[in-house]
């Protein structure tokens, strides 16, 4: 072992459960790496460094006695959007305040379940809303790659931004995510990691601060796909707290990475080949696409013809949406308060002082295309064009068991770029958001480097419940790609 | 001759619609485990749901579902077997998640009809437009401190049912006799509790007047009324000011109003004048409420009988007049006291000391039917001694009166107090004897003609026998013993 | 559609959010930028199609009615910025 650093989460786990590394070990040379990068980094909004070596330590005892659980002794980081008991969960915002949930959301108790050590809450756009973390109020991620011969500091992708350089600098072994629009396969192709978007239903939503209800899913982002299959199979289950919870067995997803995709027929949208698109990613789209063919699939051109509507579309529905699930942060219960003249005064003054400005604009957003007079118009034609998403992907399923897409536009950008116009911001979502949409799987894969020395992803998409098959073509694009690259930033030993 | 209130220009007819929000009886909320139970410690029945707090999510109550279908059923209504839940968005202190779930476009029940009663004992069909289920807010309180209002949550989350009815009625007493029917209904089902003091049941009434074949004219809704009585004010203030609004020669403005019961006026309400745009949408925590065809038939069989047809019943098969029927059928504890009172006995009998010397000593001892010393069973037994002639009408009513003091069985006071009809002849005829011959002059009289001395010797009979003697025995052997 | 100044301040009122007179014009201009972009989804024909409200396709599951929770009133106001004994507090609000 050259490195505690280079050992991927399956490969950790076997160590532990062979007692060749101890855990109490494992989660202090992380919290190292977190003591020495984050101060640059700012992937973690709270550490939680003594309750981390205490889980490390009782995991250590557990593997004495032989109890491995699937995670057990684990380090991981907590996207701030789980509520933790005890634990401040900000939501990276002013107006959450010093909130300390006195409950766990489900997410974060099945990995507790699992035997996970949490190394503390991760950073990330404000409510989750935000493709380049720079709207946390807690200040932005640094993405730790950096362009070559270049010191720039580019953003992380986001909302998992924290999440997602955390994993990618070594900060941590894998770490929960959210994904409203591609919030987690975003910033995972951002910083050169693997990162899914489960089935809508898959994972519970249950004590997750809540962006846009119906689009929001979590998931993992890890260094490898057969380690977000790993975090994935904690992560989900049927959970009787969220009506929106399918009821439906986990499946052995670290097992369906080894399936190969023989035989298996991956469409190819040609709607998801932009006017614009940088020569590199038609290169590394066309690239995935002969290492598939190379692995045993056959691919099938596809027509996708709503695409162009769905980020138009998402701009509806998760504003509207988030204007009635952020209708909560009022200053009468928990969070920040400003005081006012009366009742009003003090609920506006509150929600002015403790939502940041891309929150503030999405909510104005939302509020109006609910309001009356333009609720058909807005959210009512918005829903239906969803449905001509959804179809146009059922239609795809009668040709082809998987769809290969480019995970975004372009690699990561400076902080300073894209920062007037929210509109070519949103753009960046805009290959990731039909599957939240449709409510189906997708993954992003590093599959290489752009000219400039930056991660590029693909994404694989997949049918509901059929995660399965997404692992399996991810993690043949992953074998042959054999993406190695590391960092800049990123912990030694 | 149909209600209209007189004004300077002529007669105005009043339009009359009620909105009433009932509690469903449940133990637990309509979206969170907590409890329902009236008058907790503040805050102390609340789930971190009920209080919105984040990431909280909500999983439905499947009796509070079956509480509606139910209702529906009761109310002659369509149950729609595809509903959904909407959020209604608002800002207010007592709102935690600053939305209430409630149902906008798809409502679990529609269309149905209930007929009221009316004083001069005809009846009218109410539209019933809708009825959905939906969380109640939670409690503001203005008065506890100077500058500040304080907020209990135990309410917060509890299933509602709003019920509207059809702009049908068209007078206090409809509006009343519509509440009224409404509440029992509710309660025959169990559906609701209808204690209005406790706010279970409170209504918000629609008002507005019109001349005599005109379009219905712009109307106000009086919020939370919280009794019959306060409805049927609240109808009578607001359509008078409406007139007084028109004749004025101004223009009646939709709004909400508040009936001040202190002075039995509406006034306007400041905190609503803010015009509401709620953004109703689809809550995308819930996905659509499915019922099966089959579950609903299900709760259909179990329905308890309705007062209407229980009426039929007591008129149809027990004879009784429809008075007595209506008073009897009017709370679902009387109808089953009169019921044990009834088995195997006269329903008309039963009727009579049901709906009479009964509810006489309730009232008098200041009892409801629900804690009254005498039970059922020992009124039953009570008519059942004066049916086998141990006791006169008279000495039942003595009897009866014992009961409700002491709340023992007739029996024991009978036996007690001695109380029993005398029924042997040979003991009667002795006393009559006695009676004769204290009183030779009058017989004397009798027999020459003066028929009317018999009640004289009836009276010295059976004030002799201190009341006890079997009044038909005493007649019979008196008349023949003075012939 | 284009939202006058008007629009926009009625829209901040509904939404509880404070907006200044002078940061009208800006955001006027973003709100108006980002709804012209999505004023693109008009040219789609949507006649005779469901709407797709969730993200799931089941229907709604029933719980039991059983008291699982409550009784947490510590819990449930431990977070609040202003209390009286058992109650939240909140500026008097005149009904």
């Amino acid at each position: 072992m050259d490195s505690i650093f280079d050992l991927t989460l399956a490969e950790a786990r076997d160590l532990l459960v062979k007692r060749d590394l101890s855990a109490v070990e494992l989660t202090r040379t992380y919290l190292s790496a977190v003591e020495a990068l984050n101060p640059r980094i700012n992937a973690y909004i709270t550490v939680t460094a003594e309750a981390a070596l205490e889980q490390a330590k009782a995991a250590e005892a557990a593997l004495a006695k032989g109890e491995a659980k699937p995670l057990t002794g684990i380090p991981l980081a907590i996207k701030d959007l789980f509520c933790t008991t005890g634990i401040r969960t900000t939501a990276a915002s002013k107006i959450l305040g010093n909130f300390v949930p006195p409950y766990e959301s489900t997410v974060t108790a099945n990995l507790l379940r699992d035997g996970a050590v949490f190394l503390g809450k991760a950073n990330l756009d404000e409510f989750a809303m935000g493709s380049s973390n720079a709207t946390s109020a807690f200040g932005g991620v640094e993405n730790p790659w950096k362009r070559q011969n270049s010191d720039a500091a580019l953003v992380p992708g986001g909302s998992s931004g924290g999440s997602a350089a955390a994993v990618a600098a070594r900060m941590a072994l894998g770490a929960t995510a959210t994904d409203t629009g591609g919030s987690i396969r975003q910033p995972a192709a951002f910083c050169g990691i693997a990162g899914i978007k489960p089935t809508y239903g898959r994972v519970s939503r249950f004590g997750t601060v809540a962006f846009a209800s119906s689009l929001d899913q979590a998931g993992p982002v890890a260094r490898t796909v057969e380690d977000c299959a790993i975090l994935l199979g904690s992560m989900s289950g049927f959970d009787p707290k969220d009506s929106t919870s399918a009821d439906m067995p986990v499946p052995d997803f670290a097992a369906a990475c080894k399936r190969g995709v023989k035989g298996l027929r991956i469409g190819i949208p040609k709607e998801y080949r932009l006017p614009g698109m940088p020569a590199e990613i038609e290169a590394l789209w066309q690239q995935g696409i002969a290492w598939l063919k190379e692995a045993g699939a056959e691919t099938v051109d596809i027509s996708l013809p709503h695409t162009q509507y769905a980020l138009p579309t998402y701009y509806i529905v998760a504003p509207a949406e988030a204007s009635s699930n952020l209708a909560r942060y009022d200053g009468v219960r928990f969070g920040l308060r400003e005081d006012g003249v009366d009742l009003k005064d003090l609920y506006e003054r509150t929600r002015r002082a403790g939502f940041g400005e891309e929150v503030r604009r999405r909510i104005m957003i939302g509020t109006y295309v609910l309001s009356a007079g333009y609720y058909d118009a807005y959210y009512l034609k918005a829903q239906k064009i969803r449905t001509l998403i959804k179809r146009d992907f059922d239609e795809a399923w009668g040709k082809v068991d998987a769809i290969l897409t480019p995970a975004t536009p372009s690699a990561a950008f400076g902080r300073d770029e894209k920062r007037d116009d929210p509109v070519a911001m949103y753009l960046n979502d805009v290959f990731t958001v039909t599957a939240n949409l449709a409510g189906i799987p997708g993954l992003s894969v590093p599959a290489g480097l752009d000219a400039q020395g930056l991660p590029l992803g693909l994404q694989v998409l997949g049918k509901s419940f059929d995660e399965e098959t997404v692992f399996a073509v991810g993690r043949a694009i992953e074998q042959a790609a054999k993406f190695t690259a590391t960092p800049a930033l990123k912990a030694a030993a | 001759m149909s209600y209209t209130i007189e004004g300077a220009t002529g007669a105005w007819e009043v339009v009359i619609g009620l909105e009433v929000h009932a509690q469903v009886t449940s133990k637990a909320k309509l979206f969170s485990g907590a409890a329902t139970e009236f008058g907790a410690e503040p805050n102390s029945q609340v789930s971190f749901i009920d209080a919105g707090f984040p990431g909280m999510l909500p999983v439905i109550n499947g009796e509070c579902v079956a509480q509606a279908v139910r209702t529906g059923l009761g109310l002659n209504a369509q149950v729609n077997l595809w509903s959904r839940f909407d959020r209604k968005n608002y800002f207010y202190a007592d709102l935690p998640q600053g939305y209430q779930i409630s149902q906008y476009e798809f409502p679990i029940i529609g269309k149905g009809e209930i007929e009221i009663e009316l004083a001069d004992g005809s009846t009218k069909n109410i539209g019933i437009t809708r009825l959905h289920l939906e969380q109640d807010a939670g409690k503001s309180l203005h008065d506890q401190h100077a500058t500040k209002s304080y907020i209990d949550l135990n309410r917060s989350g509890v299933a509602l049912m709003e019920i509207v009815s059809e702009p049908d009625l068209r007078s206090p007493e409809e509006a009343g006799a519509y509440l009224t029917k409404l509440r029992q209904i509710l309660r025959y089902l169990g559906t609701c509790d209808g204690n209005m003091e406790q706010g279970s049941l409170r209504a918000d009434v629609n008002v507005s007047v019109r001349k005599a074949g005109e379009e219905f004219r712009t109307r106000c809704e009086v919020k939370n009324v919280n009794s019959i009585r306060f409805v049927m004010q609240a109808v009578e203030a607001e359509a008078r000011r409406q007139v007084e609004v028109w004749e004025a020669g101004e223009e009646v403005v939709q709004e909400t109003r508040l009936f001040d019961t202190s002075r039995g006026v509406t006034r306007s309400m400041r905190s609503k004048e803010d015009a509401h745009d709620y953004r109703y949408f689809p809550d995308p925590d819930l996905p659509p409420l499915v019922l099966e065809q089959s579950w609903v038939e299900q709760l259909k069989a179990g329905l308890p009988e309705l007062p209407d047809a229980r009426r039929a019943r007591y008129v149809g098969d027990y004879g009784l007049t429809p008075y007595d029927a209506h008073v009897l059928t009017l709370e679902k504890e009387t109808a089953a006291f009169y019921e044990t009172v009834a088995a195997g006995r006269d329903p008309k009998m039963a009727a009579n000391w049901v709906t009479g010397d009964f509810f006489a000593g309730l009232n008098r001892t200041g009892h409801s039917i629900g804690d009254s010393p005498v039970s059922a069973e020992n009124l039953g037994g009570l008519l059942d001694l004066i049916k086998d002639g141990t006791l006169s009408g008279k000495l039942a009513k003595e009897v009866l009166e014992a009961m409700f003091e002491t709340g023992e069985p007739p029996a024991a006071i009978v036996e007690e107090r001695g109380l029993k009809q005398v029924t042997d002849t040979g003991a009667i005829e002795a006393m009559i004897d006695e009676v004769m011959a204290k009183n030779a002059d009058k017989v004397a009289e009798y027999r020459s003609g003066k028929d009317k001395l018999f009640g004289f010797f009836v009276g010295q009979t059976m004030k002799a026998m201190q009341g006890k003697g079997n009044p038909a025995l005493v007649n019979d052997l008196l008349k023949r013993k003075l012939a | 559609m284009s939202l006058d100044t008007a629009t926009v301040r009625r829209v901040a009122s509904l939404a509880r959010i404070r907006v200044e007179e002078d940061e009208l014009p800006r955001l006027q201009s973003e709100l108006n930028g980002i709804l012209g972009w999505i004023e693109q989804l008009q040219a789609v024909n949507t006649d005779g199609v469901e709407p797709m409200a969730g993200g799931g396709t089941q229907a709604l599951r029933m719980r039991a009615d059983e008291v699982t929770d409550g009784g947490i009133q510590d819990k449930v106001l431990a977070n609040a910025p202003d209390r009286a004994g058992a109650f939240f507090a909140v500026p008097k609000v005149v009904e």
